[in-house]
């Protein structure tokens, strides 16, 4: 499970940081290293397009796991040159730039967007969204295949009627999530499932902002 | 006064209604050209809503249009751009100027459309909505609450008789007649052997609902085939196709016409199922002449 993450393009880093004369770069070595978006690879190369522009990059680090506490001390390590410095770049993603504002007392700016929490296949190089954590979870009736995620509807009834060759009506190459679900219930001599009506999703269920403790 | 709707679903005779779609616009002048015209040919006039994720006049307002021009309206509604709480007071608002048919589909995605950075809805499904709607009826709205006054509704749903895979489609469409869709409007169909195997099927289901066909007129062979490329569902045969090349540019029309008619006329006489819905999209004025070679 890795989050991933997109490079913005660079004319709108350019306009978060016009006023900077001089930055911190932020990398992770996890989920932006695998992404190739923060591993140390992207943030030399960051570094040179802001001297290029004509900024100072009073340092740069890849911390290990950005989201993680840990970076708190890693922040702290680097105190003197982030200090130096009018803002941080951060390239992690959403997790990781958060951790660092909460500890770094700079203006933060995320250098990537932040797309979704992705299931690897088995050699690592693709990522899909399988989860989206609705708060609700109905796979129990749909063989494993998660139709809020997997559905570009969010449909749980059943296909609309866009589906075309089995694949979705926004994108030729998207597989229809209820087709996959009907094949596989099939499969499973359970199709009786997807016979039954399901009630509109309770959104309530979905904490904005989740919060959880497991406090003793 | 026009027979309601739901008169003409409980009667054996054969139905027809016809697609009007509203414009991008508030001028609104053709379109109620199209309603003067048709309102007092069809059993319905039923009002796209937001039709292929492109915003326009609303639907809830051309029914009202209708209504006060003396044509029976059939309100379409999608689950693409309102939560249930819209949905719900949109449905009490309809009833209060006299609305009483909606037809409930899921939407078109909007990614589809003309606002494809919008956010889409989807809080409800098709199936929900029906049963939401029967709820209203019995006097809850959907959070459980108390609703006051009369409210009352024929409710109709889509299916897509040519869905590839069909079986799925099957499924929710059992599901849409168990909630209590009262008719059923399928996608446009061409090939009337695939739709007679269908019918067989849908006539073997426990809960029963009258099924009008989709026509759509062709107007070109370019429409045809992209129609088949692009539209889910949708298959023109060749034939169809050929037939619509052959013609002289200035004919064409009248061979899309022509095969409206040829549709019409075998669904009916063969009693393939209980009426037809035509859509013309944006050809409204020449419906009177497909009613006409129809023999309607």
């Amino acid at each position: 499970m890795k989050t991933i993450t997109k490079e913005k393009e660079f004319a709108e880093i350019e306009k978060r940081i016009k006023d900077a004369r001089n930055i911190y770069i932020i990398g992770c070595g996890t989920c932006a290293t695998l992404c190739k978006t923060g591993g140390k690879g992207e943030v030399l190369k960051m570094k040179e397009k802001l001297q290029n522009l004509g900024k100072k990059v009073t340092g740069w680090m890849v911390v290990p796991t950005a989201c993680d506490i840990l970076t708190k001390e890693a922040v702290e390590a680097e105190a003197e040159t982030i200090k130096a410095a009018d803002l941080i770049l951060v390239m992690t993603c959403g997790f990781g730039v958060q951790r660092v504002a909460d500890h770094a007392g700079k203006l933060v700016v995320p250098a990537l967007d932040t797309l979704f929490i992705g299931k690897e296949d088995e050699v690592q190089t693709e990522f899909s969204q399988v989860c989206a954590q609705c708060g609700e979870c109905v796979l129990g009736l749909t063989a494993g295949i998660c139709p809020i995620t997997s559905c570009h509807k969010g449909l749980i009834n059943g296909p609309c009627g866009g589906t075309n060759r089995g694949k979705c009506e926004v994108d030729k190459e998207k597989d229809c999530a209820w087709t996959l679900i009907y094949n596989r219930l099939k499969e499973l001599n359970r199709l009786d499932l997807m016979e039954e009506c399901q009630s509109p999703k309770n959104y309530q269920k979905v904490l904005k902002p989740g919060k959880a403790s497991f406090k003793q | 006064m026009k027979t309601p709707f739901k008169e003409i679903l409980a009667s054996d005779r054969f139905i027809v209604t016809a697609e009007i779609g509203p414009p991008k616009s508030t001028d609104l002048h053709e379109m109620t050209e199209h309603i003067d015209l048709l309102k007092d040919r069809v059993d319905g006039l039923n009002v796209t809503d937001n039709q292929s994720s492109v915003m326009r006049y609303p639907s809830l307002g051309t029914c009202i249009i209708i209504k006060e021009r003396g044509g029976e309206p059939i309100l379409q509604m999608t689950c693409r751009d309102r939560n249930r709480m819209a949905l719900e007071s949109d449905l009490l608002f309809a009833y209060s100027r006299g609305i009483r048919n909606v037809l409930v589909l899921t939407g078109d995605a909007v990614a589809v459309g003309d606002h494809k950075e919008a956010k889409a809805v989807f809080d409800l499904d098709s199936v929900q909505f029906i049963k939401m709607i029967r709820s209203m009826e019995a006097g809850r709205d959907l959070g459980g609450n108390e609703l006051k006054g009369e409210f009352s509704f024929c409710v109709g749903a889509i299916v897509t008789p040519e869905a590839d895979p069909i079986e799925p489609q099957l499924l929710k469409f059992k599901k849409k007649l168990a909630a209590g869709a009262e008719f059923i409007q399928t996608q446009a169909i061409y090939d009337l052997d695939k739709f007679k195997r269908f019918m067989d099927i849908a006539r073997g289901f426990k809960y029963q609902a009258k099924i009008l066909a989709g026509i759509v007129l062709l107007t070109s062979a370019g429409m045809a085939k992209y129609m088949n490329e692009n539209v889910p569902g949708v298959m023109v045969p060749q034939g169809f196709i050929d037939e619509l090349k052959s013609a002289q540019k200035d004919d064409r029309l009248k061979k899309g016409i022509e095969i409206a008619s040829r549709l019409i006329r075998t669904i009916r006489e063969g009693k393939l199922c209980d009426g037809v819905h035509i859509m013309a999209i944006g050809k409204e004025d020449v419906v009177p002449k497909i009613l006409e070679e129809s023999g309607l």
